[in-house]
């Protein structure tokens, strides 16, 4: 478990992750613009407006307290774990057997508490309207999104990332309808979780409408920055998590360098599809109004459960 | 010669006794109860803790001792499993004993007096009910216990509210002991003596032992607060003094966790699939009817002890699986199953006392129960904030507090299912998991609620405040209350971030009740790894984790100002053009509520009040309360009404009636004696 | 077929089945509804097709083409055309508590799957996983029956029905005669057209397609 190939593997995909999760929201605001006949910004444009941010100096309410100043580095601390959870490139990382996937779903939620903290600090009203509002969509979204990974879990008989995905990637080929359940649920918790239409609009600018943006209305600068990049993180991660349990080809072993190559640009090919797919989902579908979006769940999470049972079911 | 760790433990009720009763004494009582009691208290509370852990690794001793009915006199004795007990007896009562000395120091002399002798009683006929081995002393100090802690809860007993909490708790707690009462009445079956030796050696007819098991269930199940005999919980623990809240919430229940598997696992052996069925169906409900209620409360310690409600459910998941894995022949699932279920009664009296200590300190620093008039204490209670943070990111099973860790190997032992041979309970079982995921994420919503509402914020105007003469008004608890909760902080913390040590123990509890413990892989893994069956199929290092997230945070701030800057500008919060924000607008307890009031509404039993068009002073008000209430217990209550109205023409009120009575009684007699 | 690559397709289009029943349960416009028929017709269209191939049973492809041109042309079609003459095109219904009916729905699968077991065990050529969700769509059709207020999605709860035993027909116990099988057809397909009467005669005499009007119709 010492090896250094494998370490170095970790932490070339760690710094991998992170540096590329801007890319991603780039490439999906570049596809959605096309699809919506307008001219596109460039596909970098993620990165100038994280520098800019940077660059700023920081502007806090009077009375905010350090939990507040606290939450930017605990959220973006969380995503980039989980982006050293996943296995984006390669399974049997070295990190892998410290977090399964109960505890990847556990620091999505750390975060998302968290969030919601800092967002009632203030005590503004949208602040706590919004943390509110997130909450309500995460209690259900958390549970959805963990039957999901456990109708995996039951598949390969183990919780830990690395092992689902050899089973998946590496058995004979078998065809598990259980799967497909558990892919329609793992959508529309993505879509939720990542605050994407028809949940929550990335781009609204109207209060009431928002959810994740009105808890993050208090931060500026860097803070804001961090927010940012964790949520184009946290993304990446959602895509990569399900190429792992849906789509798990070509994938390499940490340490393999040779498989690296092939990694990579499988990566790059399933993440530019799923971009762009994701960008299509946006422009044909409205946002809910918010009391549907516990019925969007709730499906989402049924769905999930009722993988988890036909795997039980049609196993013969 | 009795071994240490028993002679220690009764050493340790005999110091708890002794100590109750010099409180009472009136010449040293006030300031010896003020000044030493408390403290001395947690001094053997700690010693208990030690005794408790050490018997963990030694066989079982027990004693007879010098007391009781002549012919039946009462034995004790000390296993793992009353050891582990214990352990959480003394390690949870230290720190609420230390909390205490500084809670009651206020207190007019003749209180304080009764307060301590009611409060030493408590706790040590706790650790009698752990203690005991056989049926009698087991009753009489289960019976001790009840009483002690209702004499306590009626502390403030000029209210009529916490009168009546009381009167519904006694009642219960009656209900269930009797059913207790009867279960060892089955598995006595008027042979032998009352010892714990002598029961479990009654051989049973499958019939009589699930009889005997659902006495047994509901009658602990009674204490422990289990739907529908949980309605007492929500009233008496919220109405007794904060750190009597936390050790009822905290310990109490947890004693009648102790009995259910004691005489379920022990006394009456055999344990069916089919009983563990029932039980995760009646846990799955008193999960989410606790969470859900408590999502609908604005009163912090009402809302806490409906959390109590919902770990309950928790651990009884736990226990039920195990039970489930047991009668179908896999006892290695089974030990995994109690150990969940073993890990999460610790957790949650570590946790759920420092809510308890914590409500108890806003309660007493700023007199303020109503979560809809608290706000931003976090700049004048710092400390308070940051161990009532603990505390909330443990209940909400958040990583890498403790709270997760149980819950984490609840779900492990969901996904043992595939290994049952019955279709469809190996299918239903991952719907208890999905059960515990959809409580936990509740969890983490009501806790955001209160935290962001207490201590977030801005302060907001009291409307109701408690009239406590002790409460100042400015700054935090005293520093006897800050330890308390500093160590049951600590608590949630090591138990979170080193779970081996603790698995390693409970693995004897297990193997001690259960025959097998885990698998060699599980317990080879070494500290660092909680691996509960095989590497590959599962783990989970906190420890790492922690590294990690830490080493994360600090790597991302340290690159931040290193790179860029630390510049920070203070201004007004952004009022999004509204110029007039006053802390008034801010989202009330029940206003964070109103989704869930949205989402589950059938659920609740809601009664709103919409105030006209043309009222000059518009009031809404919203009640919510519980169907229970309606389906069950007013429906019985108005049964014994019934009955006792019928029975009251009996009363006749001249003598010569009475005397008519004890005459046809007589010859009735005779008539069937001849 | 056990473990062949045709057993496992009829497992995901079996899975498919359940996934479109639930679908249905949750669905609120009635033109999604009958687009969720087509697709459900055409799903056991597939599974027919395949357990055809794979037994060499030929007049399932007769029962396959059936299929095909019944469930996902024809019936579609004519709901289709009664929406648009009745003008319900954007009927929007609420259904009690998706949510609720929903877990009633698990419930049901797993009361379907404990009643497949035995009788899977009687049998070889049954497979407990296709006869368990052949009877779970059948009682996830007369929920979605039970729980609607509008007539339309209420045939097309009727349909789906029928959907569910011509699956267990197939699939699990490998056909029926033809003879038969072209009789429920037959009849099914009457019964829409008397139900398409029928509608417009509700219509006249209610200005509406909701069934709680019918409750008008008893005598008190």
């Amino acid at each position: 478990m010492t090896q250094a190939p494998t370490i170095a593997f970790q932490i070339f995909q760690s710094i991998l992750v992170v540096l590329a999760a801007p890319l991603l929201m780039g490439w999906v605001n570049q596809c959605r613009a096309w699809l919506q006949n307008r001219s596109a910004p460039s596909i970098l444009l993620p990165y100038y407006t994280l520098a800019k941010l940077f660059h700023k100096d920081a502007v806090i309410a009077e009375h905010a307290s350090p939990l507040f100043r606290l939450t930017p580095y605990i959220l973006f601390g969380c995503m980039w774990l989980a982006g050293g959870i996943v296995p984006v490139l390669a399974t049997a990382l070295p990190f892998a057997p410290a977090a399964d996937i109960i505890a990847l779903v556990a620091v999505f939620a750390l975060a998302r508490v968290f969030a919601a903290l800092a967002a009632m600090d203030i005590g503004t009203s949208f602040g706590g309207l919004g943390a509110r509002r997130e909450m309500l969509i995460g209690f259900l979204a958390e549970p959805a999104m963990l039957m999901t990974l456990f109708t995996a879990a039951f598949i390969s008989g183990s919780t830990q990332l690395t092992t689902i995905v050899d089973v998946l990637a590496h058995r004979q080929f078998v065809i598990q309808p259980s799967l497909a359940f558990a892919a329609v649920a793992f959508l529309m918790v993505l879509l939720a979780e990542n605050a994407r239409i028809p949940i929550d609009n990335p781009t609204t600018h109207l209060e009431l409408t928002m959810v994740h943006e009105a808890m993050i209305l208090e931060y500026s600068a860097r803070h804001l920055a961090l927010i940012e990049w964790g949520a184009a993180i946290k993304l990446f991660a959602y895509m990569t998590i399900g190429f792992a349990l849906f789509a798990p080809w070509g994938i390499a072993t940490a340490g393999d360098w040779a498989g690296l190559p092939l990694a990579i640009a499988a990566l790059v090919a399933k993440l530019a599809v799923a971009g762009a797919g994701l960008a299509l989902i946006e422009t044909v579908s409205a946002k809910f109004r918010l009391f549907r979006a516990p019925e969007f769940l709730s499906t989402a999470f049924l769905l999930a459960v009722l993988g988890m049972l036909t795997h039980f079911l049609l196993r013969t | 010669m009795i071994p240490a760790p028993l002679a220690g433990a009764l050493a340790c009720v005999v110091i708890w006794f002794v100590l109750g009763g010099f409180s009472l004494v009136p010449a040293a009582g006030a300031s010896f109860a003020r000044r030493a009691a408390f403290p001395l208290g947690a001094l053997a509370g700690l010693a208990l803790a030690a005794f408790g852990l050490r018997a963990i690794w030694e066989p079982a001793a027990s004693a007879t001792l010098l007391l009781g009915l002549p012919g039946m006199p009462f034995h004790v004795r000390l296993d793992p499993l009353a050891g582990f007990f214990l352990f959480l007896l003394g390690a949870v009562s230290t720190a609420i004993s230390i909390s205490a000395a500084g809670y009651f120091r206020g207190e007019t002399p003749g209180r304080l007096a009764l307060i301590g002798l009611q409060y030493f009683v408590f706790l040590a006929s706790m650790a009698l009910v752990i203690l005991a081995d056989d049926a009698y002393l087991f009753m009489v100090a289960w019976e001790t216990m009840a009483l002690a802690s209702y004499f306590l809860v009626t502390t403030d007993h000029q209210q009529s509210a916490i009168r009546g909490a009381g009167f519904l708790y006694l009642l219960i707690a009656h209900l269930g002991a009797l059913a207790i009462l009867l279960c060892f009445g089955i598995l006595h079956g008027g042979r032998g003596d009352y010892t714990f030796a002598a029961l479990s050696s009654a051989h049973l007819t499958p019939q009589w032992a699930t009889v005997a098991f659902l006495l047994a269930f509901f009658g602990f199940g009674a204490k422990a607060g289990m739907i529908p005999l949980h309605a007492w919980l929500p009233e008496a623990h919220p109405a007794a003094p904060s750190p009597v809240s936390a050790l009822m919430s905290g310990v109490m229940i947890k004693t009648a966790i102790y009995g259910m598997v004691r005489v379920i696992y022990d006394l009456i052996g055999g344990v069916r699939w089919e009983w563990g069925v029932i039980v995760l169906v009646i846990a799955a409900g008193t999960t989410l009817f606790g969470v859900l209620y408590a999502l609908m409360q604005h009163d912090l310690k009402r809302l806490l002890a409906y959390h109590s409600v919902e770990n309950i459910g928790i651990i009884l998941l736990g226990l039920g699986m195990s039970m489930v894995f047991i009668g179908f022949g896999h006892p290695m699932a089974g030990a995994l199953g109690l150990i969940a279920a073993l890990y999460h009664t610790l957790n949650h009296a570590v946790f759920k006392g420092l809510l308890f200590l914590g409500a108890g300190s806003i309660l007493h620093a700023r007199g303020l129960r109503d979560l809809n008039d608290m706000g931003g204490l976090i700049r004048t209670m710092p400390k308070t904030a940051l161990y009532f943070l603990v505390g909330a990111l443990a209940i909400s099973a958040l990583p890498p507090l403790n709270g997760f860790v149980s819950e984490w190997l609840t779900f492990q032992v969901a996904l043992q299912a595939p290994i049952l041979g019955h279709s469809v309970v190996r299918s239903i079982l991952p719907l208890f998991a999905a059960t515990l995921a959809l409580a936990g994420a509740l969890t983490a919503m009501c806790f955001v609620k209160v935290y962001g509402i207490a201590f977030l914020g801005q302060p907001r105007e009291p409307r109701h405040p408690v009239r406590d003469p002790h409460a100042h008004s400015g700054g935090d608890v005293g520093p006897m209350e800050q330890f308390g909760m500093a160590w049951l902080a600590a608590g949630c913390v090591v138990l979170g971030v080193f779970p081996v040590a603790m698995l390693t123990v409970l693995n004897r509890v297990a193997a001690s009740l259960t025959g097998t413990g885990l698998s060699t892989d599980a317990l080879a893994s070494g500290w660092l790894w909680l691996v509960p069956t095989t590497p590959a199929q599962a783990s989970y290092s906190p420890v790492i984790f922690l590294v990690v997230i830490v080493g994360v945070v600090l790597l991302t701030a340290l690159l931040v100002h290193r790179f860029y800057h630390g510049r920070v500008r203070r201004s007004d919060p952004w009022d999004c053009g509204f110029p007039e924000q006053t802390p008034r607008m801010q989202d009330t307890a029940d206003a964070f509520g109103q989704p869930i009031r949205h989402v589950f509404g059938p659920i609740y039993l809601m009664k709103r009040s919409l105030p006209g068009p043309d009222d000059a002073s518009p009031r809404f008000v919203l009640k919510i309360e519980d169907r229970h209430w309606y389906w069950i217990y007013l429906p019985i209550a108005r049964l014994a009404d019934f009955v006792s109205a019928r029975v009251a023409l009996l009363q006749q009120g001249r003598i010569s009636f009475y005397l008519l009575y004890s005459f046809l009684t007589l010859i009735a007699l005779l008539v069937f004696v001849a | 077929m056990g473990t062949s690559l045709a057993g496992q397709m009829v497992n995901l289009l079996a899975a498919f089945l359940l996934l479109v029943a639930f679908a249905m349960l949750s669905q609120r416009r009635v033109l999604s509804l009958v687009r969720l028929f087509a697709w459900q017709g055409a799903a056991l269209a597939a599974s027919t097709l395949l357990v055809a191939y794979s037994t060499g049973q030929n007049h399932l492809y007769y029962s396959a083409a059936l299929a095909v041109a019944l469930k996902v042309i024809l019936i579609p079609w004519v709901l289709h055309r009664l929406i648009d003459r009745l003008d319900v095109r954007w009927d929007i219904e609420t259904p009690i508590n998706i949510p609720t009916t929903m877990l009633v729905g698990i419930a049901l699968v797993i009361f379907a799957f404990a009643l497949a077991t035995p009788i899977s065990e009687m049998s070889s050529t049954i497979t407990r996983g296709t006869l368990g969700i052949a009877l779970a769509c059948v009682l996830l059709s007369f929920l979605m029956m039970i729980v609607r207020r509008k007539a339309i999605p209420q045939v097309i709860g009727f349909l789906a029905m029928e959907n569910g035993l011509f699956f267990a027909a197939t699939s699990a116990t490998h056909g029926m005669p033809l003879v038969v099988e072209l009789g429920v057809a037959l009849d099914v397909l009457v019964g829409t057209f008397i139900f398409g009467i029928f509608f417009f005669h509700i219509r006249e005499q209610f200005d509406s397609l909701d069934i709680r009007h019918m409750e008008k119709l008893k005598e008190d």
